[in-house]
């Protein structure tokens, strides 16, 4: 028996809607059987929280007297570069940015102490950030030059965008080389050392919808504390990857980019990170609500940790020169374990992405739903599917006419 | 029998004593020494794992505090900053005395800083800057 987000919603209203998260899904179903959990459970909460590069605010910052015309001048917050393409006073933020004075990796490995997703940290914990915009001075916008501290509750809007995150599954990074690399998946201690994953794995959001079935353009989500909204797939998209019989994507699938006011956010769930000798990056978290609307919707949503299965990659030449490796794919149940096989070798594993911040998240979104603070919002539109035909593809570079 | 590891703080003037020399000869103690390091302003820093009979381990903690050294438990130097942590556990491989672990239950890191030898590698390892090293 079919249900419809309406009627799932109607039910969240009268605060008779049967919420559980992903984990709790696997046992529901294996106790009860498919047929009766999918008429149970009306909605299961999946969620990540791990690093995102492909993370960025806007914000409008209101009109200074007399007016300045940032946009196409220069801006900095806390010293990192904001990106001042757009109007006068609207800028932008990305998690990588850093100050024009860090030493980046000149003094190897870099430190990267302080960059873009902090000052997103910094912004949504409330504190005060200093903003020095120059520019070049119109008849309408006679400023040059703006020094001022501003602080998120007096700007206009602040919002974060995701143009990429919730990736569906991602490698698992080694390093087969003699001597340390600091990558983004990590330090990776050289001769395989340790192995990094980074997936929330059976919690994780596009690995128990992993057809978007029920994930599309308009999904109403948790972001980082508050609520935000799927805008579009993410950047990098790559829906027609291999798969398993469960339908689950064996490397870096689908992503979705997200969307959502900051000024409901917390600190606690943006946070600026740090990868060593890679530079900076945001970690969000995200919870997405999958409506059990049949039982085949349930039967992905109760995937488990050993029949997700990722590939294994060599970040010291195979990723960094774009080549094919071949070290196997493990299980999340494995890399969970605590220590996965690679060429005969036993390697201690490690994860970048909080499995139990993740649990946090998809209890406090089930919270509000059984509450009923938070319905199901109806998609408006697809992400491209398998079938779609939609690839990620390289570069094609080519040389310049002289 | 006991075995702490201890951090000493040698001021200026006893940079250039014996004093572990005088803790094995005098007091019959054994000592590994997990860290060593003089500052620019010429105060000594040691990080010592200190073991031998219980009261001759106390004697010879009595004669390091009358030098003027100043001994604290390593414990109170490598913290981690509950706030900050995640407990992704990304330093729980880096770690190389299984100082860092993860509870197979909860999924969070448990920091055993009995097992800490504050060889420091953690610190930069945490994507969230979580551990801080306060010597």
């Amino acid at each position: 028996m079919a249900k419809t987000i309406q009627e799932i919603n109607e039910k969240i209203k009268k605060g008779k809607a049967v919420v559980v998260n992903a984990e709790e899904i696997i046992d529901i179903v294996e106790k009860n059987g498919i047929k009766k959990a999918a008429q149970d459970v009306d909605v299961v909460t999946a969620a990540t929280f791990g690093p995102m590069c492909s993370s960025g605010a806007y914000i409008n910052i209101g009109h200074a007297k007399p007016k300045i015309k940032i946009g196409g001048g220069k801006a900095y917050i806390n010293d990192v570069p904001a990106y001042a393409g757009f109007a006068a006073v609207d800028l932008c933020i990305g998690a990588a940015a850093l100050p024009d004075d860090d030493p980046h990796n000149k003094v190897y490995p870099g430190n990267f102490s302080y960059g873009g997703g902090y000052v997103i940290e910094d912004l949504v914990a409330g504190k005060d950030l200093k903003l020095i915009a120059t520019a070049y001075g119109t008849d309408c916008y006679p400023r040059k030059k703006l020094e001022t501290l501003i602080n998120i509750k007096d700007l206009n809007e602040a919002v974060l965008l995701n143009p990429r995150n919730v990736y569906q599954n991602y490698n698992v990074a080694v390093n087969l080389s003699d001597k340390v690399i600091y990558t983004y998946m990590g330090t990776l201690k050289p001769n395989l050392g340790n192995a990094n994953y980074c997936s929330a794995g059976q919690l994780s959001p596009l690995l128990n919808d992993p057809f978007y079935k029920t994930i599309g353009i308009g999904t109403r989500i948790f972001l980082g504390g508050g609520i935000g909204y799927v805008v579009w797939h993410g950047t990098q998209h790559n829906p027609i990857v291999k798969r398993r019989d469960n339908g689950v994507v064996q490397v870096p699938g689908g992503t979705l980019a997200v969307i959502g006011d900051l000024k409901q956010m917390k600190p606690q769930w943006l946070r600026g990170t740090t990868m060593q000798g890679y530079g900076v990056t945001l970690t969000v978290g995200i919870g997405v609500p999958i409506p059990i609307l049949d039982e085949e919707i349930c039967r992905y949503a109760a995937v488990k940790d050993d029949d997700i299965y990722t590939q294994i990659v060599d970040y010291s030449e195979a990723y960094p020169q774009g080549k094919s490796s071949n070290l196997g794919e493990v299980s999340y149940a494995q890399l969970k374990s605590g220590a996965i096989k690679i060429q005969g070798k036993d390697v201690p594993t490690g994860s970048l992405s909080s499995y139990s911040k993740a649990i946090e998240i998809a209890n406090l979104l089930k919270e509000w739903i059984k509450k009923g603070d938070f319905t199901l919002a109806e998609p408006v539109a697809s992400l491209p599917n398998a079938e779609s035909g939609y690839t990620f593809k390289p570069l094609k570079e080519r040389t310049l006419d002289k | 029998m006991v075995s702490k590891k201890i951090v000493l703080h040698f001021p200026h003037k006893l940079v250039d004593q014996p004093i572990v020399y005088k803790l094995v000869k005098d007091y019959d103690l054994n000592f590994n020494i997990l860290k060593a390091s003089v500052t620019p302003e010429e105060e000594g820093l040691l990080v010592l794992e200190l073991s031998g009979e219980k009261k001759n381990y106390e004697q010879g903690v009595k004669y390091l505090k009358e030098a003027g050294v100043k001994v604290q438990p390593l414990s109170q130097d490598i913290i981690r900053n509950e706030e900050r942590c995640t407990h992704c556990g990304v330093c729980v491989p880096i770690c190389p005395s299984a100082a860092l672990v993860v509870d197979p239950v909860t999924r969070k890191v448990n920091f055993y800083n009995d097992k800490c030898i504050a060889c420091e590698l953690c610190i930069k390892a945490c994507p969230v800057r979580a551990m801080e090293v306060h010597f």
